[in-house]
């Protein structure tokens, strides 16, 4: 069992999860991920860390909510436990002083892309971040990325908060001011990072992609994450997650990603139900801003 | 003293005993475990277990026991049945096999103890495995494990990996003073047994009555440690205390084809279809969170002839596949899997495509697998393995609609060990260099054993290797020669 020594919401849907996990705090390394199953009936699935802390020998999770087990998993609070926690899995980004790197993270995805940004930094680079979210509430670690960055630019589709837009203008607007970019690390939906990687691969800038796709033990021993790279097939858990991102077959990644989409809707609605028959708030994640009769939390 | 040089407990004459046939294993219906996870076999009772052992002969030099890689003393166990004593006989075989429940079940003995059986000459061999199973399970029934105490050596050895090796050892060093840690990356204890060997070939039950088994001789599990990523060798040996550690990972990481169309959805590794359903129970969705596609009616394809093969054939089949079959290479006389389970998928219904391979498979132009474009072979020249190799023949192309597709074609060294462990020497395909003996790698102090030494081979082997880890490492530890 693994404590949850604090939770809490960053945004409507997207909580931080600091967790007692000395083992992983003492190995952690930027780029790398968990893998979680809560109880005893629980699916095995990803998730990025954050942060952590190796003398406190916790780590830092953010979810956010958009399956069953996300979902689930958003309600839990401070002092509740999560029954396995295991990693941390994945190669560490790969950190050097690259010279000028443009750090892009999205959404949720910020939340892997702070402490490679925050690890370039200290590595010496010129760190330029954008950060891009749907709409303001959904803007996370502003202020961690600010701390990190040499710049800092934020984007929201609706434009409720900084530029209206996406995070590729931003990126555009650099290369056409003649930023001069020895690497792009983006983090995000997976069309955010094929958006990106299109327009890089056009100035022909190193670009680094973190992949998220369907896993299981994390170890290699499944399979079930392979992703085509230049072709071939790689093990996202153990080859990645981070890959060149000119290299990945993005539609090879959605499709696959889509596998269990049915059980995984299946899941949700019966989940939703239960919530329901317990006189519970649905979405606990959407509690926080929108709902004016909220539960007491 | 042999016992053939005293007088025998049994009543029969050896002519007598020939004339007994083979006593048949009480099994579920075909029919009706084609659509159930439960066990197949059901076991011997007491009269049938009795009824076979007397068929042993009592050979003066047992060849059973010598084709055995653990050594079990099949002739004197097989005497204790015959004169009733159950318990003895179970003890006997815990002697030099700490989980007889398990290779009962498992274990490929049409190749070892009762392919050597002198009965085997003239009539069918001696049940071994059966009878094996048989006192193993009695001794649970009965409940009376005698738990040893020995005196502690204060020397304490971490086990990298809960399979049937690492379990191995960790049983065995236990029962020699030493403190004993397993660590294991899943969530559950017990590796190939719990994520790859279905429940109606090997309970979980069994499994996890072993592994209690051993919490209570003392054995300490972790689980959710990957060894190489969560702590290193190095740090278990000096900054965790540990004396020595034993590495007994596994095969590990699953290989696929190469050929076009595997990353259709609907193509599987063996070992993520069997993770899915054994570890994560996916068979049980909803009440299980972890998914899979639903089977019913669906044409599901395994391809290749070993014992993972026809577990997740067989597992699919009892999801309800419409069509449930086995493509393989080669023919009937070169499949690997054990004897039993042949037979077993045969009856069920399993339909087998011998000396066939796919060549590419083919999408519905939505992401999806829609079939299976295979060749037919003939068998050449032998190859490196021995066997003759399979030629494709010319022209015989053909497509079979498919909706699922299962690669268990074997797996390769899993690297995560032996890349975060400087000065572990690996040969060409990754696999850990240890000696055959002692089991000892160029790493002072770190043995290691099983499939992450000789490539993916059967439990029985894994659990030899982690018998003579487990002798080496006590010898190492008593002398501090190394």
């Amino acid at each position: 069992m693994f404590k949850i020594v604090h939770a809490q919401f960053l945004a409507p849907g997207i909580k931080r999860f600091v967790i007692e996990a000395p083992r992983i705090a003492r190995k952690q390394k930027p780029g790398q991920f968990v893998i979680l199953r809560i109880y005893e009936q629980g699916e095995r699935i990803p998730v990025t860390i954050e942060n952590s802390d190796p003398d406190r020998g916790t780590i830092n999770i953010v979810v956010q909510a958009a399956g069953k087990t996300t979902n689930l998993l958003n309600t839990l609070e401070t002092g509740d436990s999560i029954l396995d926690v295991v990693g941390p899995l994945g190669k560490p980004s790969e950190i050097a002083n690259y010279g000028t790197v443009v750090v892009v993270g999205g959404g949720v995805g910020t939340a892997m892309a702070y402490p490679t940004a925050a690890a370039l930094k200290r590595a010496g680079n010129r760190v330029l971040s954008i950060v891009g979210a749907r709409n303001k509430e959904l803007v996370i670690l502003e202020r961690e990325m600010r701390e990190v960055s040499d710049a800092l630019m934020i984007t929201t589709d609706d434009g409720s908060y900084a530029d209206k837009g996406f995070v590729t203008d931003k990126l555009k607007q650099l290369i056409q001011n003649g930023t001069r970019i020895d690497l792009v690390v983006a983090v995000g939906p997976i069309v955010m990072m094929k958006a990106i990687t299109e327009l890089t691969r056009k100035e022909y800038i190193r670009t680094v992609v973190s992949l998220n796709p369907i896993m299981i033990d994390g170890t290699g021993m499944c399979g079930g994450c392979r992703v085509l790279i230049d072709g071939k097939s790689e093990f996202a858990c153990v080859d990645g997650p981070e890959f060149d991102g000119h290299k990945v077959n993005f539609e090879v990644l959605v499709q696959r990603n889509a596998m269990y989409r049915n059980a995984e809707q299946k899941s949700m609605e019966e989940f939703k139900r239960s919530r329901e028959a317990l006189a519970v708030e649905p979405e606990p994640a959407c509690v926080v801003a929108q709902t004016a009769q909220g539960v007491e939390r | 003293m042999s016992p053939t040089a005293n007088k025998s407990l049994n009543p029969l004459s050896p002519k007598e005993r020939i004339k007994v046939p083979r006593q048949a294993m009480p099994e579920q219906p075909a029919e009706v475990r084609a659509h159930n996870f439960e066990e197949v076999n059901l076991g011997y009772s007491a009269e049938l277990a009795q009824q076979e052992a007397r068929r042993c002969l009592e050979c003066a030099k047992p060849t059973c026991t010598d084709n055995c890689p653990v050594g079990v003393k099949v002739k004197e166990f097989v005497e204790l049945i015959v004169a009733g004593k159950f318990l003895a006989a179970a003890a006997k075989i815990r002697e030099d096999n700490v989980l007889p429940a398990l290779t009962g079940r498992v274990c490929p003995q049409e190749d070892q103890c009762e392919g050597k059986c002198l009965l085997s000459k003239k009539v069918k061999p001696l049940g071994i495995g059966y009878l094996e199973r048989f006192v193993a399970d009695f001794e649970k029934q009965v409940g009376t494990h005698v738990v040893p105490s020995v005196p502690p050596t204060g020397k304490k050895i971490a086990v990298v990996g809960s399979g049937p090796s690492g379990l191995t050892v960790a049983g065995d060093l236990i029962q020699r003073g030493h403190k004993v840690r397993v660590f294991e990356a899943l969530h559950e204890i017990g590796g190939v047994l719990v994520y790859g060997i279905p429940e109606f070939r090997l309970p979980k039950q069994i499994v996890r009555e072993q592994i209690d088994y051993m919490r209570e001789m003392g054995v300490e599990f972790e689980t959710d440690v990957v060894v190489g990523r969560t702590v290193t060798i190095d740090e278990l040996l000096n900054e965790e205390g540990y004396d020595a550690v034993y590495i007994g990972t596994g095969a590990g990481l699953p290989q696929f084809m190469g050929i076009p169309g595997e990353h259709l959805n609907g193509v599987y590794s063996a070992n993520e279809f069997l993770t899915r359903i054994n570890l994560m129970k996916a068979y049980q969705f909803p009440v299980y969170d972890e998914p899979m596609l639903d089977l019913k009616g669906k044409n599901v394809a395994v391809i290749g002839g070993g014992n993972t093969a026809l577990d997740a054939i067989r597992s699919a089949l009892r999801l309800g596949a419409g069509k449930a079959y086995v493509l393989y290479r080669r023919s009937d006389a070169e499949m690997p899997a054990r004897a039993e389970e042949v037979h077993h998928a045969r009856q069920e219904g399993i339909d087998f495509q011998m000396l066939t391979a796919p060549v590419e498979f083919l999408s519905d132009g939505k992401g999806w697998l829609a079939g299976a474009r295979c060749v037919r072979m003939e068998l050449g020249e032998p190859d490196a393995s021995g066997r003759r190799r399979p030629v494709p023949v010319k022209g015989s192309e053909f497509d079979l609609p498919l909706s699922v597709a299962i690669m268990a074609i074997g797996t390769t060294a899993n690297p995560i060990v032996q890349s975060t462990t400087p000065g572990l020497d690996t040969n060409e395909r990754g696999y850990i260099e240890a000696d055959e003996n002692s089991q000892r790698t160029t790493r002072k102090g770190v043995f290691a054993g099983g499939d992450i030494v000789t490539g993916a081979a059967t439990v029985i082997l894994a659990m030899g290797a982690g018998r003579r880890a487990a002798k080496s490492i006590h010898e190492y530890l008593t002398t501090g020669e190394w």
